[in-house]
């Protein structure tokens, strides 16, 4: 109760307009900054009307870009969920040496620049790189090919689904399932009946934004990519392409199917933290 | 120590360890086996070319700039979301993660189109002599943009968890409200606001898809150091790309460590306050 301070009228209205003031600025600065550059893509996108958008949809190479970007997401979100549990069951379930490094190691694709990471494997898998001579040799193609692409989003998602886990697995303690196995049940028994129950909001969470970096990422896999149109172009890298044959509105359409996915996103994410904060809320600080 | 009961230890640790070992660091070793590849004369002939050192300056002082912007943005917005209730709120609050959400490539072009002489914006600054498109303000717009929600998301919990006694008692005491904010509020934000000016800069200094839209990518003025290595790796020169990749690699670990020195500092401080 704020009983000691008996403000004015004056300060009182100075007081109102002071905050109405700063909401304003605040709410004005995020529409300008925010939501002016989401529409313009659609507005972008429908310049010429739906027809011409619908077109410029209906075409061999936006289809291509289409399949492999979701054959992209579909090969790397299941393998960094399948690291995700792995490396929180062994960094939350587990005392040994070295895990504070462990965890670093998780979390440094996240600061790595795109196209450092992207160059990595060109040095390991390239013409000159590592491994190079030995591939070309065999006939096996990475870097211009797909497996480039899937490598090279691996490594910029692979944060994602374990730093979701860490904290709320952490902050819950292993006692179920000790538990469980006291009681008799077997190892995958108390994963899939006692650990996963608990962790699946966490886990849809992570696998949610894995995947939309996945299908959004550029600057990596732009770098491994080659840009062979029909091939090696994901949707983005058909953006940039179109954007730089001056195909505006082509550019436009495709990156629209982007930015829909980006609100789906953040849609299903906010849901997802209003509908189960409790769950949410040991990994709220970490949330990035 | 206990015996433990529960299983999995060898397997789960084992292929952790396998898989960042196989897609983290057996790449990282490969960058620093390629780097020493043009030698010492190699290395400085990169860095005390011109170009090399405008790109340079243009990443680190663009973000460094970027991330001082977002620190006082951050705070302003996240104090909004936090302390008033307006209606709109929840939406803008869950619009925050637009930039982690909306792919690079395309924030860049829409944030192109936007400045661009012609753009909604831009037909209005550029007659005012104000460019942002194809200069160095863009890029330094679009370091701001993909930064942004780092500050936010960190400060938010901090200032939830925030306990508004202490202010109420500054105030019973007599001071201001602008008192109680710089002398009372603000001190305690300082870590979360470091640790949100560090992920950002981050972000920024690496930051290629939103920027080269709208960079125009000029020689000298505004190009950015991640474009020097795509460019160096189309000309096959493998070994320039990885010095200036292991520049930046460096830069990110330093941030890392920084970060990881805040937060330790932050707990210790929490427990036992000075």
């Amino acid at each position: 109760m704020r009983t000691t301070r008996k403000p004015g009228r004056r300060a009182g209205i100075a007081q109102r307009t002071g905050r109405a003031t700063i909401i304003l600025v605040a709410c004005a600065f995020l529409c300008l900054f925010l939501v002016l550059p989401l529409a313009s893509v659609f507005v972008e996108a429908f310049r010429q009307g739906v027809h011409v958008f619908l077109q410029s949809l209906d075409d061999p190479d936006a289809m291509a870009a289409v399949r492999l970007t979701l054959l992209v997401a579909a090969i790397t979100v299941p393998l960094n969920v399948i690291f995700g549990i792995a490396a929180a069951w062994a960094m939350t379930r587990f005392r040994f040496r070295g895990k504070a490094l462990l965890g670093a190691l998780i979390d440094l694709p996240l600061s790595v620049s795109p196209v450092v990471s992207g160059l990595l494997y060109v040095l390991m898998f390239g013409a000159q790189g590592w491994f190079g001579p030995w591939l070309a040799a065999h006939g096996i193609k990475i870097i211009f090919a797909l497996p480039g692409l899937v490598l090279a989003t691996i490594f910029i998602t692979l944060p994602y689904v374990a730093r979701e886990l860490i904290p709320l697995m952490q902050s819950q303690g292993s006692e179920e399932e000790e538990v469980a196995r006291v009681l008799g049940a077997s190892g995958l028994q108390t994963f899939f009946r006692v650990t996963l129950p608990n962790i699946r909001w966490a886990l849809i969470y992570g696998v949610l934004l894995c995947n939309a970096r996945a299908m959004g990422e550029f600057g990596a896999v732009s770098v491994v990519s080659g840009h062979i149109r029909g091939l090696t172009t994901t949707m983005p890298l058909e953006v940039e392409m179109r954007y730089n044959e001056y195909n505006y509105v082509g550019a436009f359409a495709i990156a629209s199917l982007l930015a829909l996915l980006a609100l789906v996103t953040l849609a299903v994410k906010s849901a997802l933290e209003w509908r189960y904060h409790g769950d949410m809320d040991m990994s709220a600080d970490r949330r990035h | 120590m206990r015996r433990q009961v529960l299983p999995g230890f060898g397997l789960s640790l084992g292929f952790t360890l396998l898989y960042l070992g196989l897609v983290v660091l057996l790449p990282l070793a490969a960058l620093g086996w390629k780097a020493s590849d043009i030698g010492i004369a190699g290395v400085l002939r990169l860095f005390t070319s011109p170009r090399t050192l405008a790109a340079l300056k243009l990443s680190f002082g663009g973000a460094l700039i970027a991330a001082c912007i977002n620190v006082v943005i951050g705070l302003l917005v996240t104090w909004v979301l936090v302390r008033y209730r307006f209606p709109g709120r929840r939406i803008l609050d869950a619009l925050i993660d637009l930039p982690f959400a909306l792919p690079t490539a395309v924030a860049g072009i829409a944030l192109t189109a936007i400045y661009a002489p012609n753009g909604w914006l831009g037909r209005w600054l550029v007659p005012l002599g104000i460019q942002v498109a194809y200069a160095p303000p863009g890029v330094l717009l679009a370091m701001v943009f993909v930064g942004f929600p780092f500050v936010v998301r960190t400060l938010q919990p901090v200032l939830q968890s925030l306990e508004r006694d202490v202010e109420d008692a500054a105030e019973s005491l007599g001071a201001t409200g602008p008192q109680t904010f710089l002398r009372v509020v603000l001190p305690m934000l300082v870590p979360s606001l470091l640790t949100g000016f560090a992920l950002a800069l981050a972000r920024a200094v690496g930051e290629y898809g939103s920027v080269i839209f709208i960079a125009g990518n000029i020689p000298m003025r505004s190009e950015i150091a991640p474009l020097l290595i795509v460019q160096r790796l189309e000309e096959f020169d493998y070994g320039t790309a990885a010095a200036l990749g292991v520049v930046m690699l460096a830069f990110s670990l330093v941030l890392l460590i920084l970060v990881a020195a805040v937060q330790r500092w932050t707990r210790r401080w929490a427990e036992h306050p000075a």
